[in-house]
């Protein structure tokens, strides 16, 4: 309980992970939230990869990690941009209109 | 000479058919075309019927007997049958009457069928018949016996139908096809059946074969029957199709939508004789099965005495003529029943002229009375059309078998030997015979009297149109009307008199135990003069009812209204086989199309596999709804999925 | 010890509650504000694990960059408060199951994993023990431009198809502005803009 060891860190990383993802569906408000969940997703890995390379000793853990901000950065802009020209067309971004490529 | 006889007719035939399918459709034109098809088809039979004559005097009486090998046909294993040409009495006789009838029709036709569009459709047709007939009776084993069987049956459909813009005569022609149909398969299980006992289908060897296989039996459905009845019984089934007996009579009325020279050629002398024919050539086989030979005899009894009492309430000319047909039918096969072969083929022949006279003249009042077939718009004729009235008046002599004229010998050696035979049947056949007799004197003098005498019932218009026929229609009629009068006569002492044995050689067989024949010459002197009264009773009443109290006929009806519907219906065989065959068969196929082939099978099948291929395509296109969650709760349910798979097996 | 597990708790906490109230936040600018707290302390966690150089990249790249843009975005298309619609609840239970599970099953993991003794052997770039003079820093920096220089380079060309993807992406051209077009400028010849005129003094041109 008190010495925080390797399993708590990850135990914080799975339940964002998870809220995340519930992110994901369970929102019918607005596509942004979409794109936080995301990086909310992104972010608990990245605890994953610190906390594997404190503990393990090995520096890789933080280089990818520095990767995976670079990468989670460039997709939160393309994420944006797309909004933004979506809501250009359509004048809403809530989740529950966008059912164009229904089958 | 022999094999000449028997293929100019399917020369005449080709030719025709050839003519037909390039004729040019130019009016001009077309008249040649039209006219050298009659030629050919007209030259080619002339010449067949003369040959025939020279075979008549060549072959019977001891002459040269004898089997022209054609061509191997079949040959597989123990099983043969080749084209070859069998000539004996029976056939000469056979090729008498077919020529001489065909002949004498195809010369009618053209000037009958000279305002029809298609003439060398018919003469092709017309031909192609007599070809077939032909191979029919010079077949030497069953299976080409069966070939020209089929065959006359086809050109029947196709000349029955030769109008075939009209429904009732396709429907006619169909009928005929189909009620042919059910006696041909009997006969293909007779033929199959003589097969089984002999292992050949050769006449000659079957034959020869017959008396060792008499006493054989062989066991169907855990039944034992006696082998040679059982395929003579098969066989005869075939013959009471072919030849309109009681029961596959159905075609033979409906077969009047032809053209009149088919049915004098084909309804009259020639198809129907078929079956005669047959049961004659088989004499060796019936004549050891007499179940076989009563079954014959009673058939043909009831044949004659149905047709004769539906005849005599018609009121179209054709149909009359028709029934009387089928009656006369019937007492050819009573007297082959009775094991008096040569009666009923003497009988076949007078019976082809005389019956073939009528339908001709016939078709000349019906040409005089421009198409009009109903004798009760006619009457008043006999000042008009003397020639034709003349003939009519001969054949209906013949008919009724009043002396010295042709039916007069071969319808009273028929009854003699029906008595002769000394059999219940026999009597039965006797009576019912005698019965018939008077009926067709009757229907006989009504005809005439209806048609040529009394009141013109016809309108002004067609009364003043009423001409004699030209002489192509005319001059055909005369050999006819010669050998109605003559051929009794003439040919008594050959085919039932003293010279019979000689005359007939070995063409047919009679068991010393079927004496019908021979006591047929010495019955007592009332079954001897019993037809001639019966038939003056006949005609008296006609003469009565028609001549002198034309109302009579009215009240008689009128008073026995049952009566008169049960004959007018035909005795109700049409409804019965309507309710009993057609209706349930048709039933039957619309259920299985329908429910069967419809419902059950594409259900299943094609419909059914797309029907259900749509609807799961249906609903799996409804996962995909658009909305982006969903896409992701999916997700994340598959990595839920494969999660828990992974920890659960590792 | 005890502060450490103290702050560990602290920060933890303070990130779930953040991501959380990020997804059920009716404004969408609290979101935004409540996914910035989220960051923040993800990197004290950062900082707790020997990992300070990730911890302030974490602040400045994304609190000071991405959490802003999703500031300016959310403002710019003036999203109105929405009402918390009713499917919401409806998809509790089975989200809530299938989370839960997927949750149960990470704490498996979590809980019966133990690290391989091979792994010691495996150590890539080994941290350098505590005391040393390297920072973490210059740990990285030590490793980022020599081992991993081609990773790195192709980071940068990530960004800048980001950058060139977002500009495509949304910019529009306005009917009615004027701009320069350069290359007419320059390309311009002399004989098809000037044209000399011999004019008579006193009439005009």
């Amino acid at each position: 309980m008190f010495e925080i060891g390797l399993s708590h860190y990850l135990t914080v990383a799975a339940i964002l992970f998870t809220i995340g993802v519930f992110g994901i569906f369970l929102n019918r408000k607005n596509l942004i939230v979409i794109l936080m969940s995301i990086e909310l997703i992104l972010l608990s890995v990245n605890i994953n990869f610190v906390a594997f390379s404190s503990y393990l000793g090995d520096l890789v853990g933080q280089v990818f990690t520095m990767f995976v901000l670079t990468v989670a950065a460039a997709e939160a802009g393309i994420g944006l941009a797309i909004l933004v020209a979506f809501f250009r067309n359509r004048g809403s971004i809530a989740v529950e209109d966008i059912n164009a490529m229904k089958g | 000479m022999y094999t000449a006889a028997i293929f100019l007719p399917l020369l005449g035939a080709a030719l025709a058919g050839l003519i037909a399918f390039f004729r040019p459709e130019d009016e001009q034109k077309k008249h040649s075309w039209d006219l050298a098809a009659q030629l050919v088809s007209c030259s080619g039979l002339l010449l067949s019927a003369a040959l025939s004559i020279w075979i008549f005097f060549e072959v019977p009486n001891g002459g040269n007997a004898h089997t022209v090998h054609l061509m191997t046909w079949i040959s597989s294993g123990t099983f043969e049958a080749s084209w070859a040409l069998k000539f004996d009495t029976l056939t000469a006789v056979m090729m008498i009457v077919v020529t001489g009838v065909s002949s004498m029709v195809h010369v009618y036709s053209v000037g009958y069928m000279h305002h029809d569009s298609s003439v060398p459709r018919f003469m092709a047709y017309l031909s192609l018949f007599t070809f077939f007939m032909l191979m029919l009776i010079t077949a030497s084993n069953l299976v080409q016996l069966f070939f020209g069987w089929e065959g006359v049956g086809v050109a029947s459909y196709l000349l029955i139908g030769f109008w075939y813009k009209k429904p009732s005569a396709c429907s006619a022609a169909i009928k005929a096809f189909l009620v042919n149909r059910v006696g041909d398969f009997g006969f293909a299980l007779g033929i199959f059946a003589v097969y089984m006992i002999f292992g050949t289908v050769q006449f000659d060897e079957i034959f020869a074969a017959a008396e060792a296989k008499k006493d054989l039996s062989f066991i169907i459905f855990g039944g034992e029957f006696h082998a040679l009845t059982a395929a003579c019984l098969l066989l005869f089934i075939g013959a009471m199709g072919k030849s309109a007996q009681l029961g596959l009579h159905t075609w033979l009325p409906d077969a009047m939508e032809g053209p009149t020279p088919v049915s004098a050629l084909i309804h009259a002398a020639t198809m129907v004789t078929a079956g005669v024919f047959m049961v004659a050539r088989m004499s060796p086989l019936f004549e050891y099965s007499d179940t076989a030979l009563t079954v014959v005899t009673i058939v043909g009894a009831c044949t004659a005495f149905f047709a004769a009492t539906v005849g005599c309430v018609q009121n179209d000319i054709k149909r009359v003529i028709a029934y009387s047909t089928c009656s006369q039918l019937g007492y050819m096969f009573f007297a082959l029943g009775v094991s008096a072969y040569s009666a009923g083929i003497f009988h076949l022949m007078t019976h082809g002229f005389f019956k073939a006279l009528l339908f001709l003249g016939a078709g000349s009042v019906i040409h005089a009375m421009s198409d009009e077939q109903d004798m009760r718009k006619m009457g008043g004729l006999w000042k008009h059309i003397k020639v034709t009235y003349i003939l009519m008046f001969i054949g209906s002599w013949a008919l009724i078998g009043l002396p010295p004229f042709a039916g007069y010998f071969s319808k009273d050696i028929i009854l003699e030997a029906a008595y002769g035979a000394h059999t219940t049947v026999g009597m039965f056949a006797f009576w019912l015979g005698v019965g018939a007799a008077m009926l067709t004197a009757f229907y006989s003098t009504r005809l005439l009297i209806m048609t040529f005498h009394g009141k013109p019932r016809g309108d002004e218009v067609v009364m003043a149109h009423v001409h004699e026929s030209p002489p192509i229609m005319l001059l055909p009629l005369l050999p006819l009307a010669a050998g109605a009068m003559l051929a009794g006569y003439l040919g008594y002492e050959n085919f039932v008199g003293h010279n019979a044995s000689l005359f007939w050689d070995k063409a047919l067989l009679i068991l010393d135990s079927h004496q019908a024949l021979e006591n047929a010459h010495h019955v007592p002197a009332w079954v001897k003069y019993s037809p001639l009264v019966v038939g003056v009773i006949g005609i008296g009443a006609a003469i009565v009812m028609y001549g002198m109290a034309p109302s009579l006929p009215k009240g008689l009806a009128n008073a026995f209204p049952g009566v008169y519907r049960f004959l007018d219906k035909k005795w109700y065989f049409d409804e019965l086989y309507d309710l009993v065959f057609v209706r349930p068969a048709f039933y039957l196929g619309r259920g299985f199309w329908k429910a069967g082939d419809g419902q059950l099978i594409d259900g299943v099948g094609p419909d059914g596999i797309a029907a259900a291929t749509m609807g799961a395509a249906k609903r799996a296109a409804k996962l995909q709804t658009g909305y982006l969650y969903h896409g992701a709760f999916a997700m994340a349910i598959g990595v839920m999925f494969l999660v828990s798979w992974y920890m659960l097996t590792h | 010890m005890i502060v450490q597990a103290l702050a560990f708790y602290l920060f933890a906490g303070i990130t779930l509650a953040s991501g959380v109230m990020v997804i059920s936040a009716k404004n969408p600018v609290h979101s935004v504000l409540f996914l910035i707290l989220a960051f923040f302390n993800a990197a004290g966690l950062f900082v707790l694990l020997g990992a300070e150089f990730l911890a302030m990249l974490l602040v400045v790249v994304y609190v000071g960059a991405v959490a802003v843009l999703f500031l300016f975005v959310v403002m710019m298309l003036d999203i109105n408060f929405v009402e918390l619609r009713q499917g919401f609840l409806q998809y509790i239970p089975m989200g809530g199951l299938v989370g839960l599970i997927l949750l149960l099953e990470l704490a498996m993991v979590v809980g019966g994993a133990h690290i391989s003794p091979e792994t010691a052997e495996a150590i890539q770039v080994p941290i350098a023990a505590a005391g040393s003079n390297i920072t973490n820093t210059q740990a990285l920096g030590l490793v980022l431009y020599t081992d991993y220089v081609y990773l790195f380079q192709a980071a940068g060309l990530v960004l800048l198809v980001a950058m060139v993807g977002a500009i495509v992406l949304t910019h529009r051209r306005r009917p009615g502005v004027k701009s320069q077009k350069v290359a007419d400028q320059v390309a311009r010849k002399a004989d098809e803009t000037v044209k000399l005129h011999k004019v008579t003094t006193g009439s005009g041109v």
